[in-house]
């Protein structure tokens, strides 16, 4: 196995068209060194992305936040401008792991990692985010979204890595939350996430919302029923209601140890008009 | 495999090794700097035994590679003493009984040193939080907990 750490982003793109074999993406490698030790992949080659230049930046941009594929859920946390501006962001973030993983764990490794239960995905759905991504061609920006093709899958190819994930400018009067469900306080997988990212008109009613869940499906799943279900209102009960009712009903978990499809179908309900209660209170909102 | 070379900071002397590619920062401390202090209970980032800091930040040393250590800072549990003088962690650990096989004590001294420089005064439910990535299989956690906030005490007044 190789161990390459370019410095220019055209350089690691030249590694990656030089090699035929598989290489991985290295940037905090709390979800590759488990996989490369347990020998669930043995590389060819490993490029650590975390010597190139931008990479460990936290970048105010056109309004918006452009942060590094190798950026730690400890720096975003540390960052007061960046908490402010995306709130739901960061907590999904900071939910990941330890102390000891948050000194590592990416953001950009959350979701290329490609598991339905990633806690940062739903809140980045959530928030619009928008991935850019480094290949032969130069640099494509690409809506959160398209990213994830179903456990383990994206749609990344091989030549091919996230640069940075950039979150967008929003009005004022402008929140995002994220909450999971784990059944112990701490270090635990999401059995069901949700990330509500809202904005509120002069009058305090739901101009604009956006509801992604996570951890029941293949793949972190928007909801634009229950994004439906909120708008134009102040998040009165009836409203409430109906995005409980839009959310339980676009779950379609499946039943392992960690949760029954009933029980999933039931806490997505929950953790969205919840998550959405708390956006809209960041956010100004008065209840 | 072609090893590679890799200049680094460890306990603050200027340290050369030679590691392959896909060894691990724990690994190339322990096996080849004969720096055991650091302990292998998981390997896979649950256990926290392993835990060092780099640059001041707390990891786990199984999820790292050595060859990523190149112009970083590494901190190990062999740096907490000066010379014979123990870390007020440390005598407190002693003091208060706040351990017993000692296996996870390397990496909680480690990460509680790193709390404590983040927030000299940490309540208990952000003691447990941050060291919630440390396993204790012996102690129940209550010893530990309640010594590293007597020695946030302790140095809070000393200074």
């Amino acid at each position: 196995m190789r161990y390459e750490a370019p410095t220019t982003v055209d350089a690691a793109v030249e590694f990656l068209a030089s090699q035929s074999g598989d290489c991985h993406m290295l940037a905090g490698g709390t979800d590759l060194l488990v996989k490369l030790r347990s020998e669930m992949i043995e590389p060819d080659a490993i490029l650590d992305i975390k010597r190139i230049e931008g990479m460990k930046d936290i970048t105010a941009e056109n309004g918006g936040w452009r942060i590094g594929a190798a950026v730690s859920g400890a720096e975003m946390n540390e960052h007061e401008a960046l908490c402010a501006a995306w709130p739901g962001v960061v907590e999904a973030v900071g939910l990941i792991g330890s102390t000891q993983i948050q000194g590592r764990a990416t953001l950009a490794g959350n979701l290329c990692n490609g598991s339905p239960a990633a806690d940062s995905v739903p809140a980045m759905l959530a928030a619009d985010a928008i991935v850019r991504i480094a290949g032969p061609g130069g640099v494509r920006d690409v809506p959160v979204g398209e990213i994830p093709e179903g456990p383990g899958k994206t749609s990344l190819k091989a030549n091919e890595f996230i640069a940075s994930i950039f979150l967008p400018e929003r009005p004022a009067r402008s929140s995002d939350a994220y909450l999971r469900f784990i059944p112990r306080t701490e270090m635990d997988i999401a059995v069901v996430g949700c990330g509500v990212s809202l904005q509120l008109d002069e009058s305090g009613k739901v101009a604009r919302a956006r509801v992604a869940l996570g951890a029941v499906g293949p793949k972190v799943t928007l909801v634009p029923e229950a994004a439906t279900a909120i708008e134009g209102s102040t998040l009165d009960d009836a409203a409430q209601a109906a995005l409980t009712a839009a959310c339980t009903s676009a779950a379609s978990p499946i039943d392992d140890k960690r949760g029954t499809i009933a029980f999933r179908k039931h806490v997505a309900g929950v953790l969205g008009r919840r998550a959405a209660k708390i956006a809209f209170e960041r956010a100004g909102g008065a209840a | 495999m072609s090893q590679i070379h890799v200049t680094t900071s460890i306990n603050g002397d200027q340290t050369e090794f030679l590691c392959e590619p896909d060894e691990t920062l724990l690994d190339v401390l322990r096996d080849r700097l004969g720096l055991t202090g650091s302990k292998e209970g998981c390997g896979t980032g649950d256990c926290g035994a392993c835990s060092v800091t780099v640059d001041g930040r707390v990891v786990c040393s199984c999820l790292m590679l050595g060859a990523e250590a190149e112009g970083h800072d590494i901190g190990t549990i062999e740096g907490m003493a000066e010379g014979d003088k123990l870390h007020p962690l440390q005598e407190k650990f002693l003091q208060e009984a706040a351990l017993q096989c000692g296996i996870c004590t390397p990496g909680i001294l480690v990460a509680a040193k790193a709390l404590l420089e983040h927030n000299p005064a940490p309540t208990e439910e952000e003691t447990r939080y941050w060291l919630a990535g440390n396993l204790c299989r012996c102690t129940g956690y209550d010893k530990i907990i309640r010594a590293v906030m007597d020695t946030a005490e302790d140095m809070r007044r000393a200074s």
